[in-house]
């Protein structure tokens, strides 16, 4: 495949960028994404120019790392699916190619495509955890759960921080990575005892990172790789409500 | 070098009871004067700062992602192991503790085998306690597979995101001690060297990733706890930054490096499809549970695989090792494929590969069951392959996957250095010449949660050395060798990408210290390595600067070290002259192409000492003594 990329182009956080123009010849259509990066990179290095920047990591689908806006859709056009498993069959030759970064001022880029997701890591510190010591633990099956609430639980838990919700986002809004986890702890028996508090602190923490508000357009569950549902924003809206009319403090 | 164990005595059952009463303690209010600093946030590392943290310890912790959700212990797939015999299925510590030593061929230490054990149970449950969502049965109660090279159903799972769901719960302890205050978190950095002072490990320097800044750590105690090494063959399951930089880096400063050539090539791998593939996808061991592995009786069948009927069909693992099958342990599983590509009867592209096929079990117990188990993983097979794994089988090859070799630790998990303690994949205590399945999480955690946290503080009681700052002339030493090499990066200006010098590396380590390995394939890398080392110190191209995100940079410290790395590596193999769990050496096999190991000289653990740029390691041994199982030819026929 012959392909035309528009690829986003920033030094650092304190520059401008700006869109360049690179051309690709004979791409496997088997390549992953990544691996069609990867050999834009090496031409790059060939000609002495600067590659482009991006995370990345494991390459299967779970580590969250990558993240980019292919044609303006948070990983691509593939459903339920991570810019490192998209791979080039879903393009066509001579297809023109827009790459960027995530867009959101809670994410500020550091390099071409690579952006600071840190303001995620201080709504999981806010409260998005169980405070339980190492050593605290009874026997696991004191505690049965039933499986529809496990299920439930494990569904919501399934968010690997990669971002896409709020780059779909118009609001910019990080409401699905909030409720995802709120909604998993809140499932189970041991979340309880910290429910209210977790809600109130968590989305006050996100309110202060400059996350935008929820205006449910619900762009961030199309989004989401991991299909993450848009009914744990309900979840999180309903615990933010009975922990205000309990006038629980945060 | 001095390799003292530690190993508690008196009976196994009681060593870890009693070396826990024995150790020495620190005050409650005397811990916040002691700063850890651990290097990885995985599984153990992000359980082991948690603890500590949570026990009152100034703990500062380094990753080089960006946030310390994403080290590669998130891909594991399968599960956890845990002697908690919830089945009823004649599960017991001492069985998982068996299971272990003759997964690992009879080559790791009991003492710490057994207590991997008799912790596993308490992982689950600290676990649950998180809110990790394992499977549950409609009861409520927590539910269990089986896993290969046991008998019984002792993993439990998460889906098949066990690793990711382990890893958050860690990440979510780890959160709320930073969120507390009592953990400060680097991300974005990486460890370059550490700082020994008077024999005792001090600190470390790290570069941050951002800026390019260089900047020295002192503490009382490092944790290293940064992986393994399966990079080396470039095409592994690894994730892309995984490396074998700090362990080699303390090796370098005194830390024994045990058994380098002990790595695990993981039998359920999407083969290889092009030259330029960057790595390779793992499909969990958990599909070997339905999912029967098959090849064409005849080298010359060229039909659809659906159209190859049953008696032309080779089940060879259900052929070969019938009371195991399917569920064979990994080395052997992935030695049968290979064999049976070797003799042309692979399928696929480039004939390595063989079929993992569902339909019996798409028979048996309907596509909605087999969705359930492992929806997931046929969802990413098709999106890799472009092949619905519902309708035609899988088609798989063994991958390098796992490396049981690490820096040598004693009983307290602590290296050969005083002070320097290592975790996880990155040590070589628990899995002798190969793991089992769903026993990695298993021992990352269990070092984290339930090993450091004790043996630590003897260490801070007994023997640390004097304190020192970052002021002291060691680690002004270490900056400037770490910006020294930096910059001959930056100034050779070669032809040749970094990357074009890891596959070159790759190809070589797989072809001759992979799957099989023979002292002339060994000798051949070993002659091989040393001009593409020199070839890389006189040709590779790094552009940019050190002061800004410059991946080409970080990668070329990576690839340097895996070059000399490499080179240990294949000595290791070659000193090693018999065939044991994943090191399979050609010269020594039995009639029927099984590991021959050889007790009377190789009954140890190999542990190399640094000698110098241009002089031989020296290959030191802990003979293991077995008391409590009797060493046996390992047979799952």
């Amino acid at each position: 495949m012959n392909l035309q990329l528009k690829v986003w182009r920033q030094q650092n956080a304190n520059t401008k960028g700006n869109f360049t123009d690179y051309t690709l010849n004979e791409i496997s259509p088997d390549m992953s994404f990544l691996e069609m990066l990867d050999v834009l990179n090496e031409q790059l290095l060939g000609c002495g120019q600067d590659p482009v920047a991006f995370d990345h990591d494991c390459r299967e689908g779970i580590c969250g790392s990558c993240s980019m806006m292919i044609n303006g859709k948070p990983h691509g056009p593939e459903n339920m699916t991570t810019t490192c498993q998209l791979h080039m069959r879903k393009f066509n030759d001579g297809d023109n190619i827009v790459i960027e970064p995530w867009r959101a001022s809670a994410f500020p880029v550091i390099k071409d495509l690579a952006v600071n997701r840190s303001a995620f890591d201080r709504i999981i510190q806010a409260g998005g955890f169980i405070s339980v010591n190492t050593g605290n633990a009874q026997d696991g099956n004191t505690l049965p759960i039933p499986k529809p609430d496990a299920d439930a639980a494990m569904d919501a838990a399934a968010c690997i921080g990669c971002g896409a919700c709020v780059a779909a986002c118009k609001n910019a809004s990080a409401m699905l990575f909030t409720a995802a986890k709120i909604a998993h702890l809140g499932y189970l028996p041991q979340g309880q005892p910290e429910r209210h508090k977790r809600v109130l602190r968590m989305v006050h923490q996100m309110d202060s990172e400059g996350f935008g508000n929820c205006t449910n357009t619900l762009d961030c569950e199309a989004a989401c790789p991991k299909g993450i549902s848009a009914d744990n924003i309900a979840k999180l809206n309903q615990d933010y409500l009975k922990a205000k009319l309990r006038g629980i403090s945060a | 070098m001095i390799l003292d164990s530690k190993i508690p005595s008196g009976p196994i059952e009681q060593k870890w009871d009693k070396h826990r009463a024995e150790i020495k303690l620190i005050n409650p209010s005397n811990k916040r004067k002691y700063s850890i600093l651990v290097v990885g946030s995985g599984l153990a590392g992000a359980s082991a700062a948690a603890s500590l943290a949570e026990l009152g310890y100034n703990v500062d912790c380094f990753t080089f992602h960006d946030t310390p959700r994403r080290a590669h212990s998130i891909a594991a797939q399968g599960g956890i192991n845990a002697a908690k015999n919830y089945q009823n299925d004649g599960d017991s510590i001492y069985r998982l503790f068996y299971d272990t030593v003759k997964g690992g061929d009879f080559r790791a230490r009991e003492g710490n085998v057994y207590r991997l054990a008799q912790v596993s149970t308490n992982i689950i449950d600290q676990c649950v306690a998180q809110g990790v969502p394992f499977a549950r049965e409609y009861g409520g109660y927590l539910s269990n597979r089986s896993f290969g090279g046991a008998q019984v159903s002792r993993t439990f799972y998460a889906k098949g995101q066990t690793g990711q769901q382990l890893l958050l719960g860690a990440y979510s302890a780890l959160s709320r001690q930073i969120g507390a205050g009592t953990v400060t978190m680097h991300t974005r950095s990486e460890m370059m060297e550490l700082v020994v002072v008077d024999g005792h490990a001090k600190g470390i320097v790290t570069r941050d990733l951002v800026s390019g800044k260089i900047e020295s750590w002192a503490g009382d105690a490092v944790i290293l706890a940064t992986g393994g090494y399966s990079n080396v063959f470039y095409l592994s399951t690894n994730a892309m930054a995984c490396n074998v930089t700090s362990i080699w880096r303390a090796h370098k400063k005194g830390a024994g490096l045990a058994n380098p050539c002990f790595t695990q090539i993981h039998p359920t791998s999407i083969p290889q499809h092009g030259e330029y593939q960057s790595k390779l996808t793992l499909m969990s061991e958990s599909l070997r549970n339905d999912g029967r592995v098959w090849v064409p009786k005849s080298a010359t069948e060229n039909r659809a695989p659906h159209e190859i009927a049953e008696h032309d069909r080779d089940y060879y693992l259900e052929r070969k090792y019938p009371s195991f099958g399917n569920l064979s342990p990994r080395d052997i599983a992935s030695r049968a494929a290979k064999e049976v590509c070797d003799e042309g009867r692979g399928v696929g592209p480039g004939g390595r590969g063989v079929y993992l096929d569902f339909s019996a079990a798409i028979h048996r117990l309907g596509e909605k069951t087999i969705a359930e188990r492992y929806g997931n993983l046929f969802e990413m097979y098709e999106r890799i392959t472009g092949e619905n794994p519902y309708k035609v089988p899988m088609r798989i090859y063994p991958a390098p996957h796992y490396t049981m070799g690490g820096l040598w630790v004693d009983y307290n998990l602590m290296s050969t250095i005083p002070g320097l303690h290592v975790l996880g994949e990155a040590n070589f205590s628990d899995h002798g010449a190969n793991r089992l399945g769903a026993s990695a999480l298993m021992q990352g955690l269990a070092d984290g949660y339930f090993v450091i946290p004790y043996t630590i503080g003897h260490y801070l009681a007994t023997d640390t050395g004097n304190k020192v700052g970052t002021d002291h002339p060691e680690f002004k030493k270490a900056e400037a060798e770490v910006q020294a090499r930096l910059h001959t990066f930056l100034s050779i200006k070669g032809k040749r990408t970094t990357s074009s010098f890891h596959k070159e590396l790759g190809m070589l380590m797989w072809n001759n210290c992979g799957m099989a390995r023979s002292e002339a394939s060994l000798q051949q890398a070993l002659s091989r390595i040393p001009e593409i080392k020199e070839e890389f110190w006189n040709n590779v191209n790094v552009l940019g600067s050190g002061l800004e995100m410059n991946s080409a940079l970080e990668q070329a410290g990576r690839v340097a070290d895996f070059l000399e790395f490499a080179e240990l590596m294949c000595w290791d193999a070659l000193e090693r002259d018999e065939s044991c769990g994943g090191h399979f050496r050609t010269e020594h096999q039995t009639q029927d192409g099984e590991a021959k190991r050889d007790d009377q000289d190789f009954c140890h653990s190999a542990v190399w000492e640094y000698t110098g740029t241009n002089s031989k390691s020296i290959r030191h041994k802990e003979e293991l003594k077995f008391e409590n199982i009797q060493l046996a030819t390992r047979s799952y026929k």
